[in-house]
């Protein structure tokens, strides 16, 4: 008998008493709604995650076409959108400004939390972590399926807020009060507002649920051999990302109870001195909105860490795999990776420089933020001797996997801009801004996820995808993206802020109403593009050209050593032992050389 | 579980990794009430705070919680005895004493209330019920493990030497004792 019986409370899973195992290895009872709903198989959870995620990306980014939409043609009519959405959000076929707010609020949400945490960490972390540690599954399998549908409530909350009358939340993703805390402020601070708090609160206990599992896998459940100094990369970035959501997500809850009360309870936490447009005054007294701000942005800023490590993490992985040579300076990556989980906790009111901060404590802040560019340089240069003279193959996933260093440096470089306060002044909420957190966390963050999802393909269902489409995929959407937010860096510079509904009033903004429709229209042709990925990823999860060998890329991580469809378990018979690191690729005269793989005479312990 | 625990040794592991979990676990929660107190130091220069007394209840509150880590530490060491009459009745206790302990952190918060703080303001008062009231809410959290537990020892008829869960319970309980000593004196030391 073994752990998994008792740890994944399954009635027998006895897969190391069965010499005759069949590739699917189910002895146990598992019927539909085990196998596939409350499953507590981390690949089964990794497919939900995934898929779950891929629905909110569908979403989100129909929300950027429908406001870039409005930002590109402001003075047109489009009658179908008054058809499709009603005459109170697209009346007479523009967009309404409630409705634009509520846009631009919702797709950062759904992008941030849903999408690039959610759906990134949740889908990876959950894959990877024991198939690459050599585990039959999470420390713990139950908290796992709870984290899935803790997530899934969530979703479902939000996604219920987009059907209230009022609409959703529309103050922005980081709901800032006062605007969030006054029901009275705005359409989208009534209900919807509540629901948006609600559907948080689920995300984070699921978040929570889920990091708590992570580590411990990682700290317990390494198999034997498998040293911290022996996993992948990928392993490492989960790690530290599952550390900074456990510690800061925590944070963002209680702020987000305080405003609960604001809100409901008659506290004024957040409240003090208001006037609202009737000219009446409020009587709450004492409360100090910035206080919010800096709950927020503690996890605020360790959030697009959460976002870009595991990102960083799949592209080690994939890069040194398709460049068939071992990572550039594995050590250099994991100490870059602590640092900048360390960091993280430090630079957080480099988001509020212009709140009235005091100047002093604002320099601090610029020097912690600008050291971030020192990790930061020491993986972008790790990738590049990485690639430097390597045999690549350029295989979908790794294209994707050089997209994301390109991305990562554009975006990186606007980062040493912005993280200075002097600079801050001029360029705090203009496009500048969303030109840079877009490339260097959004663009980035899904370019690392699709490295991941077309490296692992293979894995999780049995079959390839279709190497055409995802070329084309590729090609559009990364030229697409730099036409999209490169020209926003100029809009910035020129001080066009952001959240506006419509910017051709502006004598100074006018000139750009040219490079909007540009944009706006770039962005409908990236958005069909990543239609066509959606298409090529359930085509081929049914129809696509079948796996037919173990390790189809020749790599050397434990995941390859388990059958092709590995069953709840994950290997039929004793789980592989590990004999060196993972990155051992091009060595004595080999192209690579597989963990479980003893030492040879000639070789040292690595 | 025992073949569990052999097995979980064989791949050399120090620690249980569902006790493992727990640690962590109670890393997230420090970190809520850090991010919830230190809000409440920051607040304390706004101006418009206002304070409170700490009503005697609190006192009374923080024995029962110290004699509930007491008996928890009984019940843990009596069930590793195999003394299981003795551990049924310690775990009882402990669901009692923390029963009695959120009890007295209501009447604790009424005589706040009934002194004229409500929940109209950002003061110290405010803070409080939010703060000892997501306490009182973790705790609340252990009383229902506790009562599975009981649910466990009365309702199986299998006999049960893993003591995991009950080492885990009463980490747990000694966590949030632990916690609330350090609210109290946070509320009587910073005004």
């Amino acid at each position: 008998m073994s752990n998994e019986a008792t740890l994944h409370g399954h009635a027998a899973t006895s897969h190391d008493a069965d010499v005759h195992h069949d590739e699917h290895g189910h002895h146990h009872k598992e019927t539909f709604i085990t196998k596939y709903v409350f499953s507590q198989d981390h690949k089964m959870i990794a497919k939900q995650f995934l898929i779950t995620g891929m629905i909110w990306a569908i979403l989100g980014g129909l929300m950027s076409v429908l406001f870039r939409l409005q930002l590109g043609y402001p003075d047109a009519h489009f009658q179908i959108l008054e058809d499709l959405l009603g005459s109170k959000w697209a009346k007479g076929g523009q967009i309404q400004p409630e409705f634009y707010y509520a846009l631009v609020t919702m797709h950062g949400t759904v992008l941030v939390f849903f999408v690039l945490t959610g759906g990134l960490s949740g889908t990876f972390a959950n894959f990877l972590i024991p198939l690459q540690l050599g585990a039959r599954d999470m420390a713990s399998p139950m908290l796992n399926m709870l984290s899935y549908w803790f997530f899934w409530l969530a979703s479902v909350t939000m996604l219920s807020s987009l059907f209230v009358e009022t609409g959703p939340a529309s103050g922005g993703w980081t709901s800032y009060p006062p605007l969030s805390a006054l029901g009275d402020a705005s359409e989208g601070s009534k209900i919807g507002m509540d629901l948006w708090i609600i559907s948080m609160a689920l995300f984070v206990v699921s978040s929570l649920l889920g990091g708590l599992n992570y580590i411990s896998t990682i700290l317990n459940l390494r198999t034997k051999g498998m040293s911290m100094t022996r996993m992948p990369l990928t392993i490492w970035a989960l790690f530290f990302t599952a550390i900074l959501g456990v510690l800061s997500f925590p944070v963002l809850l209680s702020g987000f109870i305080l405003l609960l009360f604001d809100r409901h309870g008659g506290t004024s936490f957040y409240l003090s001195d208001i006037y609202i447009a009737s000219g009446k005054a409020l009587p709450n007294e004492g409360g100090s909105a910035i206080l919010y701000q800096h709950l927020f942005w503690f996890l605020g800023h360790p959030e697009v860490y959460i976002i870009i490590l595991p990102a960083m993490g799949l592209v080690s992985e994939v890069m040194s795999v398709n460049a068939r040579k071992p990572i550039f300076g594995y050590m250099a990556m994991v100490g870059s990776m602590f640092a900048i989980a360390v960091l993280a906790f430090l630079v957080w009111a480099h988001h509020m420089f212009v709140t009235g901060l005091n100047p002093f404590l604002g320099s601090v802040f610029v020097l912690l933020t600008l050291l971030i560019a020192v990790p930061s340089a020491i993986k972008v240069f790790n990738w590049l001797t990485t690639l430097w003279k390597g045999n690549i193959r350029f295989t979908p996933a790794m294209l994707f996997a050089i997209g994301f260093v390109s991305m990562f440096i554009s975006g990186g470089l606007t980062g040493i801009f912005l993280g200075n306060s002097t600079l801050d002044i001029q360029l705090h909420d203009t496009y500048f801004v969303i030109a840079h957190f877009h490339i260097v966390m959004g663009v980035s963050g899904i370019l690392g996820m699709f490295a991941g999802i077309y490296h692992w393909f293979p894995k999780m269902y049995g079959r390839y995808l279709n190497n055409t489409m995802a070329y084309i995929h590729f090609w559009i959407t990364l030229v697409g993206a730099y036409l999209i937010f490169w020209p926003m860096h100029y809009e910035g510079l020129a001080g066009m802020p952001r959240r506006y509904l419509d910017y051709s009033g502006w004598l100074s903004f006018n000139q750009f109403g040219g490079l909007n429709r540009f944009i706006s229209t770039v962005a409908m042709i990236v958005f069909a593009a990543q239609l066509l990925f959606v298409f090529n990823f359930f085509y081929s999860i049914f129809k696509g050209r079948r796996v037919i060998t173990q390790n189809p890329w020749g790599a050397t991580t434990l995941e390859w050593t388990a059958p092709i469809r590995p069953g709840h378990g994950n290997w039929p018979g004793e789980i592989p032992e590990v004999h060196r690191w993972a990155y051992d690729y091009a060595k004595d005269g080999r192209d690579f050389i597989p963990q479980t793989e003893p030492l040879g005479s000639n070789e040292s312990a690595h | 579980m025992i073949e569990a625990n052999i097995k979980v040794n064989e791949q050399r592991k120090k620690i249980h990794p569902h006790k493992f979990t727990l640690w962590v676990a109670l890393g997230s929660i420090v970190m809520m009430f850090a991010g919830l107190t230190s809000a409440y130091i920051v607040k304390r220069d706004a101006p418009g705070w206002t304070t409170f007394s700490i009503p005697r209840a609190f006192w009374y509150s923080t024995g029962v919680m110290l004699l509930s880590s007491v008996t928890v530490q009984m019940a843990l060491k009596a069930f590793k005895e195999r003394e299981m009459m003795r551990y049924r009745n310690l775990i009882t206790l402990t669901a009692f004493l923390g029963v009695a302990f959120v009890g007295l952190q209501w009447i604790g918060f009424k005589s706040i209330w009934n002194s004229g703080i409500t929940l109209k303001g950002s003061g110290g008062g405010q803070f409080l019920y939010i703060i000892a009231g997501l306490h009182a809410l973790h705790v609340l959290g252990g009383i229902v493990a506790l009562i599975i537990l009981f649910i466990k020892a009365f309702a199986s008829k299998v006999r049960r030497y893993d003591s995991i869960p009950i080492e885990l319970m009463s980490t747990y309980w000694h966590f949030v004792d632990l916690l609330w000593i350090y609210l109290f004196i946070f509320f009587m030391g910073i005004k």
